[in-house]
């Protein structure tokens, strides 16, 4: 008698076709951090427009907004850590090319994620009162029922139509499990989003006959994640410790290019170009990326 | 080398570590090479309480020293990830950043996220608000300026308010804005604090060799100044030996330009 069971694989192709123009895609990971960067770059080369992007932005923001994708960034920052100022981003804010902005602070937008997880309509929070985050992010008020009387910011909800995360292994059930010092907001962004879509060094049949003693890896349920994907490197140039660090090479020629005369377009076609192969043949494969150190802070 | 041959850099990352003084069982947050020397200094000699990260998502008792070393060369004692460090050091108030925005002004809002333009199109786009705001509200701060100037210490606002300070036009009433505590901001030129009236900022101390009137007309704003000001204190032959031991590679010799001593040379007149 054969078991019953179910099976979240799809492929890239099947990811992004699920994507549409104007949808609110929500990122993982941390600026040059644990980034879906194979995914992104698929929605690179797709046609997809006027997307709203959330997330505590890196190179991920920075390419799409290169590309002409986003038509507003909510995020808290947007960096590269060694290369402070992530190039495309500021080129396309200082041309005023991207005016629809809402700049969180970091744990704002965790809050609005939050939220959005639980279904909630806001969360209240002192966090933003007293600046211009207040100001330009238009935020409401609401003040304590209690005795106390205290007013406080309400962070709406962010709700995501679509995260994206990428994870060190997961099975074709949507279990997960994310290694490395840290996971940052992944949790959340799975949990704010409608669908996640989950990229994976490795993909494996079942978690718990292949990694059952790393169960503690396992940072959000399968039930918030609706597809898998095998796509090794699939952090690079972002860093995906302790399997690799950053690629600060490769970042330092993206940033150059940002100042060039169609840099960006000469970027497209020498490393994302037609498909992932294309990517990892142009950044020398596994093995390059095996060799990159692990970022010391 | 004798204590009066050391660099301001040495000079300020002592200046630095008395911030944390007493201080207790917070995080003690240091970005930058200096300020995250000092947070260590303080905590090897006169605050042992504090606790500090290595960097990443590790609670370390020892101090991690700054610069290329093995990967794995920190012990942790604790675990504080992004997701704990904001429930656990942010939002509970246990945690002493110091910090070097692009902007002060006069009440102690800071800038870190555009200069100049608008918020639409801003002239410099930076790194955007990261945590100043519930930072600025959830615990204390304090400030390192590396180059004190008008620039940074502006005539009127700061061209985005990312953290909160204490101008009374920006408070919102009912809003509890108990926990804006900003303690001491240490410059190339002096140290100052927020003890002035109503926190106007005031000048603690003057490295040596440096006047009041280099330290105003540095300045976009009028400083208070209390009587006659001390000089700030010139490293121990101990606080050296830990600075050194905690930065193997120099890196404190890059902080401030062309690395000078901590006793100038030449005095202004």
């Amino acid at each position: 008698m054969s078991e019953v069971t179910f099976d979240k694989r799809m492929t890239v192709d099947e990811i992004v076709g699920q994507l549409k123009d104007g949808m609110t895609i929500g990122i993982g990971g941390w600026g040059p951090r644990r980034k879906p960067m194979a995914l992104v770059r698929a929605i690179l080369r797709s046609s997809l427009k006027d997307l709203t992007v959330v997330a505590y932005g890196g190179a991920d923001i920075g390419m799409l907004c290169a590309a002409g994708k986003v038509k507003k960034a909510i995020f808290g920052f947007v960096s590269l850590d060694a290369i402070p100022l992530e190039p495309y981003f500021r080129k396309v804010r200082e041309a005023g090319q991207l005016a629809d902005i809402l700049e969180l602070d970091e744990g704002m937008l965790q809050w609005g994620l939050k939220a959005a997880a639980m279904q909630l309509p806001f969360l209240p929070t002192r966090v933003g009162l007293g600046t211009d985050v207040m100001t330009y992010g238009k935020f409401e008020t609401v003040t304590s029922p209690y005795a106390d009387g205290e007013v406080l910011l309400a962070m709406p909800a962010i709700k995501l139509d679509v995260a994206l995360i990428h994870v060190h292994r997961a099975d074709q059930r949507g279990n997960v499990q994310q290694l490395g010092p840290d996971t940052y907001y992944d949790e959340w962004f799975a949990k704010a989003a409608a669908k996640t879509y989950v990229s994976a060094e490795e993909v494996v049949e079942r978690m718990d006959i292949s990694y059952p003693d790393d169960v503690k890896a396992n940072t959000f349920e399968r039930c918030f994640v609706t597809g898998v994907v095998e796509i090794a490197q699939g952090a690079h140039p972002t860093s995906l410790p302790p399997s690799y660090g950053w690629d600060m090479g490769h970042f330092k020629a993206y940033a150059a290019s940002a100042g060039e005369e169609g840099g960006w377009d000469k970027y497209m076609a020498e490393f994302v170009g037609p498909d992932e192969a294309h990517y990892q043949a142009a950044i020398g494969g596994a093995e390059a990326v095996a060799k990159l150190p692990l970022p010391i802070f | 080398m004798s204590v009066s041959d050391c660099s301001l850099a040495e000079l300020l990352i002592v200046a630095c570590s008395e911030a944390w003084r007493g201080n207790g069982e917070v995080v003690a947050t240091g970005i930058g090479p200096v300020p995250r020397l000092g947070a260590s200094l303080a905590k090897l000699t006169h605050t042992p309480q504090l606790m500090m990260t290595d960097g990443e998502a590790f609670l370390v008792e020892e101090p991690v020293p700054i610069g290329p070393r093995g990967y794995d060369d920190r012990k942790a004692a604790g675990y504080l990830p992004f997701s704990r460090f904001f429930d656990s050091a942010v939002w509970t108030g246990r945690r002493h950043a110091m910090v070097s925005p692009t902007q002060i002004d006069r009440f102690g809002q800071t800038n870190l996220s555009y200069l100049g333009g608008t918020y639409d199109k801003p002239k410099t786009q930076m790194l955007g608000v990261r945590g100043f705001p519930g930072n600025s509200i959830y615990h204390i701060n304090s400030m390192f300026v590396p180059f004190h100037s008008k620039r940074l210490f502006v005539e009127g606002e700061v061209d985005m308010v990312s953290s909160v300070g204490y101008n009374p036009a920006r408070r919102l009433p009912g809003g509890n804005y108990s926990g804006v505590d900003l303690r001491v901001i240490v410059t190339n030129l002096c140290v100052m604090d927020f003890g002035g009236k109503d926190h106007a900022i005031r000048v603690l101390s003057l490295h040596p060799g440096v006047t009041i009137d280099q330290v105003r007309e540095a300045t976009g704003f009028d400083l208070q100044v209390d009587g006659d000001l001390p000089t700030t204190p010139l490293p121990t032959e101990e606080q050296l030996a830990i600075i050194a031991r905690l930065d193997p590679h120099n890196h404190r010799a890059t902080v401030i330009k062309g690395n000078p001593p901590a006793i100038a040379k030449e005095t202004v007149a």
